[in-house]
Parts: structure tokens; C-alpha cells; sequence
């Protein structure tokens, strides 16, 4: 019986899940198609959760659905709205590209089920396991993302960074809206110190159980920018020295520590077993700080004013290509 | 197992379908970008569904680190799209 209900429940989930992707795919109202993005993005987090991957529904809560959704949403009005269908292609590029999808779709299909069928469970799984215990945290997730596979993670920061920089040359920061209602602005007081507060237990809880700091991070941008929806003027005052210095703590501590370990181990980012837990904990620190700053500045969609360096007087006309 | 595994993992080719068709077919950046992401997350769910083994046994953490860092670097390559799509647009206009 029990079976049969989860049964349903997985059917379900997978039918909602691709009616909100056709949905979003099909309208023409942006507005629609972004909000149908969002709930997409939400039922995504419970089957993340259905699959066991709780660090993933948290990211995907957080990022995928939020972050993404407010990037989204914040940049159809920078975009003019073409409520015309001149934006279909003509009937025979529709039907090989139709086509196209259709045969990738049954070779995909065809290739999952015969690796799903010839599999003989030799996964990398075992091996991790079996070296979880010397990684210094006790979260397998976070066990790969910041020792067996700390390269990666390193440069994805990288990627992180690469991607705001270009985002911070090309434009100035949006316009802001105006004030938000004070029912909004009296929700902001409660959930901002809550969300600070969550983000500060999801990057401690890590290191034993789903967390980390992506997930972190993501959730102080998104305190970040509840308060710049809320009130425009509250993240004006930022100290910008500081701002750039918190963009690039993650990389720098990250690889000061991966040198630090290079002379010890010999081995650029090889961990001491009996350290790793506190070099986790520093570098997962650093990154939350970054990832927060880099995901806010991504949303304010430009540099905020007096970024760049130069002499008042010219820039008040855009520098473009100049590295800030 | 294999089934649940298989439902799920269809579910991600579907999805990665839907979104690659509307990324071809739209011409609009706004409906490519949310396109993009609909395909991105297919990806996810395929190398998910992969992952999970059953109720019993445990996952599979290597996929699951492989789609957080998905998951953010997709969200970054989003931002700056629009970024370059908003300079796009203010070229367009001057």
C-alpha cells in the first residue's frame, strides 16, 4: 500500500514537473513564463529531496528558484516587451528542430536505460565512502565539493567571480524602484536577522549534514536583496573597499590555503587529515562571503555607484571595458 | 528500483527536450535564457535519478557535489547573460 502511494506520488511529482517546464517553455508573457519558472524550480527542490539529495533541495530552494527567479523577474522590464509573435521561427526550421529534439530525446532514452540496466554498481561511491572519515567533515557532499574534489571547487569560485566581473564592467547598476509597501518593509525586519541567522547554521551544520556554503551564501544574497527590494537606499552605504575585498576572500583564503598545504603535504590543496575539519570550516567561510557578494552585486545587475576608481569628474559618462 | 530511477531519469530527458526545442525555437533572449535553465535542470535530473540507489542503499555523493556546483555556475552564467543582454539592449537604443 505504502509502495503504491509513493508510486503516485513519484508519477505525480514528474507530471507536474514537465507540465510547469511546457508551460514556461510555451507562454508568451514573460511575467508567466518566469513565475512558472519558479514553481518549477520548487517542485525540483522536492524531488531533490525524493532522491535523497537534501543538499541540493536547499540549493535549489535557495538558488535555483530564488536567486534565478529574482534575476529573471528584475530583468523583463529591461528588456521591451514584444507582445507581437515575431519571435516564432519559420515552419520548416520548426520542424527540423522539432526533429532534431526528438531523436536526441530517444538516443538519451536509449542510453539511460542501458546504463541503468548493464550497471554493475561499481560507483565512485564505495571509494568516497571508505575515505569520508579522514576528509575532516562527516556530510559526504561536502566531503567531495571541498577535499576529494577541492579543485573544482576552487574554480568554480573562479567561474563565480569571472562571471560578476563581466556583469560589474558592462553595466551600471539598475535603476531602483521605488519604496516598497510597509507591510513588505515590516516582513523584511523579521525575515532579514532570520535569514542571517539560517545562513550562518547552514554553513556551520555542513561539515555533518546537508549545508554548506553555497547554500550559505545563496541565502545572504537573498536576505541581500529582500533589503534593496524593500528599501532601496539600505545597501547604499556599502563601503566599497570592503565590497571588493569581500568579492575575492573566497579565492584568495582558498588558495592561500592550497599553497599552505603545498608546503606541508607537498600537494597544492592535500589536506592533513587532523586539520581538514578547521580548513573546511575557513575556506567555507571565506566562500559564503564571497558567493553572498557575488550574487547580490549579479542581481544589482551593474556597478553601484563610485566603483570605479577614476577621477569624478568622467565617470559620470560609462567606461566601458575597463576593469574595476 | 530501476524503475523509480528510470521514471525520474526520463523525467530529466524530458525536461532537457522541452527546453532545448523553446532555446532553438525562441528568438527572444529573456524566453532562450529561462529555456537554457529548463534544459540545465533536465541535466540535474538525470545525473540524480542516476545517483539514487533505493530507499536502503546510500547515494551516490559525487553527482550530487557535481549538480551544486551546476546549480551555482548555471545561476552565475544567467547573470551575466543578462548583463550582456541589457548592454545589447543599450547599444541597440543609443
Amino acid at each position: 500500500m505504502i509502495e503504491l502511494l509513493w508510486s503516485i506520488f513519484d508519477v505525480s511529482l514528474v507530471l507536474l514537473v514537465l507540465a510547469l517546464a511546457w508551460a514556461s517553455c510555451s507562454t508568451q508573457d514573460m511575467m508567466r513564463a518566469v513565475t512558472l519558472f519558479i514553481a518549477l524550480g520548487l517542485i525540483l527542490a522536492i524531488i531533490w529531496a525524493r532522491l535523497k539529495a537534501p543538499d541540493l533541495a536547499l540549493a535549489e530552494a535557495v538558488i535555483g528558484a530564488g536567486i534565478s527567479g529574482a534575476l529573471l523577474l528584475s530583468a523583463i522590464k529591461d528588456y521591451p516587451s514584444t507582445t507581437t509573435v515575431l519571435s516564432r521561427q519559420s515552419s520548416l526550421v520548426e520542424w527540423v528542430i522539432n526533429g532534431m529534439t526528438l531523436g536526441l530525446v530517444i538516443i538519451m532514452t536509449w542510453a539511460v536505460w542501458h546504463g541503468l540496466n548493464m550497471s554493475d554498481g561499481l560507483r565512485l561511491s564505495e571509494q568516497v565512502m571508505s575515505q569520508v572519515p579522514v576528509s575532516g567533515v562527516s556530510n559526504p557532499v561536502t566531503a567531495v565539493l571541498l577535499n576529494f574534489r577541492a579543485y573544482d571547487t576552487l574554480l568554480e569560485l573562479a567561474v563565480v567571480l569571472t562571471a560578476v566581473l563581466t556583469v560589474l564592467n558592462l553595466n551600471h547598476k539598475r535603476a531602483d524602484v521605488a519604496a516598497a509597501s510597509p507591510l513588505l518593509r515590516g516582513m523584511t525586519r523579521w525575515l532579514v536577522p532570520l535569514l542571517v541567522v539560517t545562513a550562518g547554521y547552514l554553513l556551520w551544520v555542513g561539515a555533518h549534514a546537508p549545508g554548506g556554503a553555497f547554500q550559505a551564501g545563496a541565502m545572504l544574497a537573498s536576505a541581500m536583496i529582500l533589503l534593496q527590494l524593500s528599501n532601496p537606499s539600505s545597501l547604499q552605504g556599502f563601503n566599497l573597499t570592503v565590497l571588493r575585498i569581500l568579492l575575492v576572500i573566497g579565492i584568495f583564503i582558498f588558495v592561500l590555503v592550497g599553497i599552505w598545504m603545498m608546503s606541508v603535504n607537498d600537494d597544492f590543496l592535500a589536506f592533513n587529515p587532523a586539520w581538514a575539519g578547521s580548513l573546511i570550516l575557513i575556506i567555507e567561510f571565506a566562500a559564503t562571503l564571497s558567493i553572498a557578494t557575488a550574487l547580490t552585486l549579479a542581481y544589482l545587475g551593474g556597478r553601484p555607484t563610485g566603483w570605479e576608481f577614476t577621477n569624478p569628474v568622467h565617470s559620470t559618462k560609462q567606461h566601458n571595458g575597463e576593469p574595476s | 528500483m530501476i524503475s523509480q530511477q528510470l521514471l525520474y531519469a526520463l523525467a530529466g530527458i524530458g525536461l532537457f527536450g522541452i527546453g532545448l526545442r523553446a532555446t532553438l525555437l525562441h528568438q527572444m533572449l529573456l524566453e532562450r535564457l529561462l529555456a537554457l535553465n529548463v534544459c540545465g535542470a533536465g541535466v540535474f535530473l538525470i545525473f540524480i535519478a542516476v545517483a539514487y540507489g533505493g530507499i536502503e542503499t546510500a547515494v551516490d555523493p559525487v553527482p550530487h557535489a557535481l549538480v551544486l556546483t551546476g546549480i551555482v555556475v548555471a545561476v552565475s552564467a544567467t547573470a551575466m547573460a543578462l548583463a550582456l543582454g541589457r548592454r545589447l539592449q543599450e547599444l541597440d537604443d543609443e
